[in-house]
């Protein structure tokens, strides 16, 4: 995949996410309540724009800022968490929008965003792993944010990261953006 | 095939907010009954409209057989579940009719959590010449009474009363999205997202959990039931469709141990346990285990065609078995397919609908379009298969001979006995002068709900809030 198309691809992934979480949004203003089907359907997709992003975001080299990378693989993977949080009144619960931090002693558990959660997806070539915190709607404290550590993929070294270019720049924005106006609502 | 306009709903809202009568009836769903002379709606107002036939009369030829209504009632109210806080919706998702055994007429509706049997009938006489009161309905003085009469039937306008003759309530956690009636006549299933529920027309408190995907974690959620259907001859079978694209028939006699979350691997190894336990107030189990055999309809993904929305559209939206009960039609999103039911690794035919919509996935997301569930329908012989699209455009396909047509539902093209003309979408290049390019398609206007008469080439198709009724030009 050429640079171009790369970014392409990565703004499209970008512009599907926002999409898919203002939808998310609405959905739960819906008169009906939440449908669980079409939940599951805005997950799935929200799911392939950021694995497509992470692939474009790989072709696009390593030289590439890493912190930077991580910064939307957190704050998508933490908004997942966010959405996904199940609301114990609830007996719909938002489906499979949930994902887990893995502990950090296991950096090489997929190609893919490694804390984001197992339902079975086609586009995994690695097993995952199961979650196994379930986030209450009740805890208020950030501990389900996850901590900005740099996180290695497999086959890529680890760089000197400076100091404050962990801060999403302004195309991460977005996705970044999005998260704040998440924790709020919930 | 040429086809001739006839009937036109009239919008009877008088409501002064137009927003607001509009959404109200907007028809989502549309059934001709076994015969045929009846053909419901139902709106998300929660009515249904009941249509009837026309007797076709030797003085008129050529009004043959327009429908004209016949009742109308109100089925589901909105409600508010207090537990929960959720509204419930009142709009009607299905209509299905049980075949006619008596003067009555019988149908079963449904909204998001509760099925409805309706009873229809016609009352055209009435008792007169009562002791106490008179005809006004006024007590008649005891002391004018001199000699004792019998009531005597009088005829009296024709009218046409619906009454709800049960309620099947409080088995449905998730919205349910389909209903069928057995073959046998006493049962049915109502389908919602995770689960599929037995119920004999007879009792309300009482239903059988038949297929319940929901897994112990619903974090690990992955699929969900689309629609379910029973066999139109075989009582103990039914099939079911996922949102993964996948289809599985069931048959309720056998017993077998599976394993619920199988691929797709040959009928031996392919079995379900399936529960049957009463569920709501107090009611007993069967106490034994009822499982099925379970086959697995689904066609291998083709990796190249992969993008963000693969599982949406392969989602299927609607699945109808034909009248001979030998094939199984699943709607997707861009195609229609034909499966064998001896054939579970390939559908048998695959239609394209619109396929010029795979490129604009993008947009049809961003306008909550490509969530839309068509449906599709057979018509008697299972030979022509019909199912809708966008503009008002809806494609039927000829499994015989190959050929499709696009037909347009339109007030401007359907004045009475017009005929239909084909139309066209054209995909790049040059437009001719009639076609319509895919920019200009009106994606507001679309066309979910179809149905065809059981026995003749006459169909209903629903477009928003007006139905139009077609029928095959006959010399």
């Amino acid at each position: 995949m050429s640079a171009t198309t790369a970014m392409e691809v990565n703004a499209e992934a970008r512009r599907i996410l926002a999409v898919s979480i203002s939808k998310l949004y609405a959905s739960r203003t819906q008169r009906g309540g939440l449908r669980l089907h079409r939940s599951l359907l805005l997950s799935m997709v929200m799911r392939s724009a950021r694995d497509i992003y992470h692939s474009s975001r790989e072709c696009e080299g390593p030289s590439d800022a890493q912190p930077t990378q991580e910064e939307p693989m957190d704050t998508s993977s933490s908004l997942e968490e966010q959405t996904g949080l199940p609301e114990p009144v609830q007996p719909e619960p938002q489906p499979a929008l949930n994902s887990t931090e893995l502990p950090p002693e296991e950096p090489d558990s997929a190609e893919e965003d490694s804390d984001s959660e197992i339902t079975e997806d086609k586009e995994n070539l690695s097993p995952r792993r199961q979650s196994r915190k379930r986030r209450g709607k009740v805890s208020a404290a950030p501990d389900f944010l996850p901590s900005k550590r740099a996180r290695l993929e497999p086959g890529e070294e680890r760089y000197a990261a400076p100091l404050g270019s962990c801060r999403a720049g302004a195309g991460e924005s977005l996705t970044a953006l999005s998260l704040n106006r998440v924790i709020p609502a919930f | 095939m040429e086809e001739e306009s006839d009937t036109r709903k009239i919008n009877n809202s008088f409501l002064r907010d137009h927003n607001y009568a509009t959404e109200a009836d907007i028809i989502s769903t549309v059934e001709f009954n076994s015969s045929g002379e009846l053909l419901a709606t139902g709106d998300k107002g929660g009515r249904v409209v009941v249509f009837q036939r026309e007797q076709e009369s030797k003085s008129q030829p050529q009004r043959r057989g327009e429908y004209n209504v016949y009742s109308t009632f109100q089925s589901h109210e909105p409600e508010f579940d207090y537990l929960k806080s959720l509204e419930i919706e009142e709009k009607i998702n299905k209509i299905k009719w049980l075949p006619q055994q008596h003067a009555a007429y019988f149908l079963l509706s449904t909204n998001d959590k509760t099925v409805k049997l309706w009873k229809i009938s016609e009352r055209d006489k009435r008792p007169e010449g009562y002791n106490l009161k008179d005809e006004d309905g006024r007590i008649r003085n005891p002391l004018t009474i001199t000699s004792l009469r019998v009531p005597v039937l009088q005829p009296m306008d024709l009218m046409v009363e619906a009454t709800a003759r049960r309620v099947f309530s409080n088995a449905h956690t998730y919205h349910i999205n389909s209903i069928s009636v057995n073959s046998d006549l006493q049962t049915f299933i109502s389908t919602d997202d995770l689960r599929v529920n037995l119920w004999n027309l007879e009792i309300t408190d009482r239903s059988f959990n038949i297929v319940d995907i929901k897994p112990a974690n619903m974090e690990e959620l992955t699929e969900v039931i689309t629609s379910a259907e029973f066999h139109p001859q075989q009582c103990h079978t039914f099939a079911y469709s996922s949102s993964k694209g996948s289809i599985r028939l069931c048959d309720m006699r056998q017993a077998a141990l599976c394993d619920k979350h199988c691929k797709y691997s040959p009928l031996a190894d392919h079995r379900a346990i399936l529960q049957a336990s009463a569920e709501q107030e107090g009611g007993e189990g069967w106490g034994c285990e009822e499982e099925e055999v379970e086959k697995d309809f689904e066609e291998p993904e083709d990796p190249s065609t992969r993008s963000f929305f693969s599982e949406i559209i392969s989602s299927i939206s609607d699945v109808k078995f034909s009248h001979n009960g030998r094939y199984l039609m699943t709607r997707d999103y861009l195609t229609v397919k034909v499966w064998d039911l001896q054939m579970e690794n390939k559908p048998l035919e695959t239609y394209q609908v619109h396929d010029y919509l795979r490129g604009k996935l993008c947009s049809l997301y961003e306008n909550d379009c490509i969530f839309d569930k068509f449906e599709c329908v057979w018509n008697g012989s299972d030979s022509v298969i019909m199912t809708g699209s966008y503009n008002n455009f809806f494609r039927m396909f000829d499994r015989n001979t190959k050929r499709d047509v696009t037909l347009e539902a339109s007030r401007e093209n359907s004045k009475p006995r017009a005929i239909l003309k084909p139309r066209k979408v054209c995909v790049g290049g040059k437009r001719r002068k009639d076609e319509i390019s895919v920019d200009s398609l009106d994606f507001s206007k679309k066309i979910l709900h179809t149905t065809w008469h059981p026995h003749e080439n006459i169909i209903a198709v629903a477009a928003t809030n007006n139905l139009y009724i077609f029928q095959d030009k006959v010399n």
